[in-house]
């Protein structure tokens, strides 16, 4: 059986680089291509910047490892041309059952919000998410966009200077050098570009392991969650089950610090974990096992002068809450335009450091988020269990506790609370579109709102006046005209509007709000895109 | 008689219950038990009305099947 990620999708080829006399200068490399080095280069390369991805690898992701996709990052995926293959293989899910020792103490629905184009999430393995990018690549390729994916070309240094980076690639041809104005480091947790800059990772590892099996059965198993805490075949830990596309079953099983790794691996001794689980009688294929213990860690900075960090390089949290992949392709969302406009003079350097500002903020409500939840679902002191189960319990019976059964909570995009981007709020309307806010989609009769809003500043009016266009030191903001009359089942009003009558919204290319007002005028407008760029 | 409240109440559970494991955080056993009976006391004079803190009992020492 050949699992796709067992196939190479970027076979190592030589490059004319390697035959250069000197070395060869490249816009922007990016190394690594998991989830965020893939979306980095085709954002970049989307909006006409030459980029160069190195890998040391050459298929998508070994097994599984990220299993659910948020709405935000289905959303950024769409801007990236890959949204739809990964919904369409994807599986969407509702029902979410907690077990407490022996017995089910409640069950929750996630009821579909309506509205928006994409769902809340979906179940698909990291290698498809990753192929759907990889085949994105491609259809860029046939397009022209300056866009190369090279495939066992492994960074083994790396030269700083205030122009440009120097990297030395060693391939199974040999070393070579290449340059790049700016370097991106998506190259994950390990991150060997971190390492050779000698930069520093702190943060706390949770002191526990957590065997994660996927399975491939044909159980009748209903599409929901479950996640057990403290069950009969897990004594004293806890337990999850999950659907993934074609059959295949997200386990983890968590298994206490003082084990010893190499022996829980072996299939002989996972078999019989999973069918405690399972049932005796239950047949399946281990498609994929691994073992980890889950840091919650960040660098203090994401941009060293030429180099940004993007991804699990620059940030790792505990799985719960799937917030790992998610948050990178946010990261990258974040940077691409303000490499851009960097790149094309039209915004000073600095503006990078504001994505270092950001998406430090974000990793930080990941990282808190997912410690809470680690905190719950593996806790550490007596007074911490007892706390824990005394919830669990009363969850049973009354509705009140379950808000605090913590078995994950799901990604969120981050408001990007007193950006220095942002421009004050000037408009009595809802909080989740305030400044800083990831807009929400809304229906607009047959249409979505976020397409509409994709990859460049937007002037939003919602029964409000505005020029078509204005233009900033070079930066253009283009008006998108609507009415609360465009969208009958009125969610453009709730999410957009509140009370107001009208306004108008300065949204920047990642489709974060920058500035809002109830009217038009101009030089509030012309001061947030400035500020929006960093001038101000 | 007012009622308990036994639907989800909390402005942010999340941020409510890291507080209070932040209050357990180096604490033993005694001083941790010592804790939760004083934080009841406190809770339960806030509350004031003796039907609520009387079903509040109850509902607490209903336990798991
Ligand atoms: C068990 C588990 C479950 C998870 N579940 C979820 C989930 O449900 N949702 C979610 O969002 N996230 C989840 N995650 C996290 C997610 O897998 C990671 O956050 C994600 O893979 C990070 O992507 P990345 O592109 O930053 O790094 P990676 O995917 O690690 O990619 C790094 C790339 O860099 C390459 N590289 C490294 N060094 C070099 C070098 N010297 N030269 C060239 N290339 C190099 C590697 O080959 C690799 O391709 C989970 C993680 C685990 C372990």
């Amino acid at each position: 059986m050949n699992k796709i990620f067992e196939v190479p999708l970027y076979a190592y080829e030589r490059s004319s680089d390697q035959d250069a006399a000197t070395a060869v200068r490249h816009k922007v490399i990016v190394i690594g291509a998991g989830p965020v080095g893939l979306a980095t280069a085709i954002d970049l390369a989307q909006q006409g910047v030459e980029v160069v991805v190195l890998d040391d690898n050459d298929k998508v992701s070994f097994g599984s490892r990220a299993i659910c996709f948020s709405q935000r990052t289905l959303d950024i995926a769409d801007r990236l041309g890959a949204g739809s293959p990964m919904v369409d293989k994807g599986v969407q899910w509702n029902v979410g059952k907690v077990f407490f020792d022996n017995r089910q103490v409640y069950e929750f629905n996630l009821q579909p919000d309506t509205g928006y184009a994409n769902p809340a999430f979906i179940n698909l393995q990291q290698y498809y998410f990753e192929n759907a990018l990889v085949d994105r690549v491609r259809q860029l390729q046939a397009a022209g966009a300056p866009i190369e994916i090279r495939g066992r070309n492994k960074v083994e240094a790396i030269g700083t200077h205030d122009s440009h980076v120097v990297l030395e690639v060693e391939t199974p041809e040999g070393p070579y050098n290449v340059e790049a104005d700016w370097l991106i480091a998506c190259d994950g947790a390990n991150s060997p570009t971190r390492r050779m800059l000698g930069l520093d990772f702190d943060g706390r590892v949770f002191e526990d392991n957590f065997l994660i099996a996927d399975v491939v059965m044909e159980a009748d198993f209903p599409t929901e969650r479950w996640f057990w805490f403290d069950p009969p075949f897990n004594r004293g830990q806890s337990a999850l089950l999950h659907k993934q596309p074609d059959n295949v079953w997200r386990i983890d099983l968590q298994l206490g610090w003082d084990i010893d790794k190499e022996r829980e691996k072996r299939p002989e001794n996972v078999i019989p974990r999973l069918k405690a689980m399972l049932g005796e009688d239950v047949d399946f294929d281990l498609e994929w096992v691994s073992i980890y213990t889950f840091q919650c860690r960040r660098m203090e900075r994401f941009r060293h002068g030429r180099v940004l960090f993007a991804g699990d390089s620059a940030h790792q949290v505990s799985p719960f809450g799937a917030m790992g992949a998610n948050s990178g392709i946010q990261d990258a969302d974040n940077l691409c335009w303000k490499l851009k406009l960097v790149l094309d003079g039209k915004a000073p350097e600095i503006l990078l450091d504001s994505y270092s500002r950001e998406r430090v903020q974000a990793a930080d409500a990941n990282i808190a988020k997912s410690s809470r939840s680690t905190d719950f679902i593996t806790p550490k002191s007596q007074i911490s269990r007892l706390l824990r189960d005394a919830v669990l319990d009363l969850s049973e019976h009354f509705e009140f506790a379950r808000p605090l059964v913590n078995s994950g909570r799901l990604s969120t995009p981050c408001t990007y609370q007193d950006s220095s981007l942002s421009s004050a709020d000037a408009l009595n309307g809802p909080d989740i579109t305030r400044p800083g806010s990831a807009c929400p989609d809304a229906p607009l009769g047959d249409e979505f709102l976020l397409p509409k809003l994709a990859g460049k500043f937007t002037l939003l009016t919602i029964d409000a006046g505005a020029p078509e266009r204005i233009e900033e030191g070079g930066v253009e903001a283009t008006r998108l005209a609507l009415s609360v009359k465009d969208d009958l089942t009125l969610e453009l009003k709730r999410r957009y509007l509140g009370d107001a009558t009208g306004a108008v919204y300065l949204i920047r290319p990642d489709q974060h709000v920058a500035a809002r007002r109830d009217t038009f005028e101009e030089n509030a407008f012309r001061q947030a895109i400035r500020r929006a760029t960093g001038k101000e | 008689m007012a009622d308990l409240i036994l639907t989800p109440n909390l402005d942010s559970a999340d941020d409510f219950y890291a507080g209070l494991l932040a209050a357990h955080d180096g604490l033993d056993k005694s001083a941790s038990d010592a804790l939760n009976a004083r934080l009841v006391l406190v809770l339960a004079n806030h509350i004031g009305d003796a039907d609520v803190l009387t079903q509040a009992v109850k509902a607490a020492a209903l336990r798991g099947s």
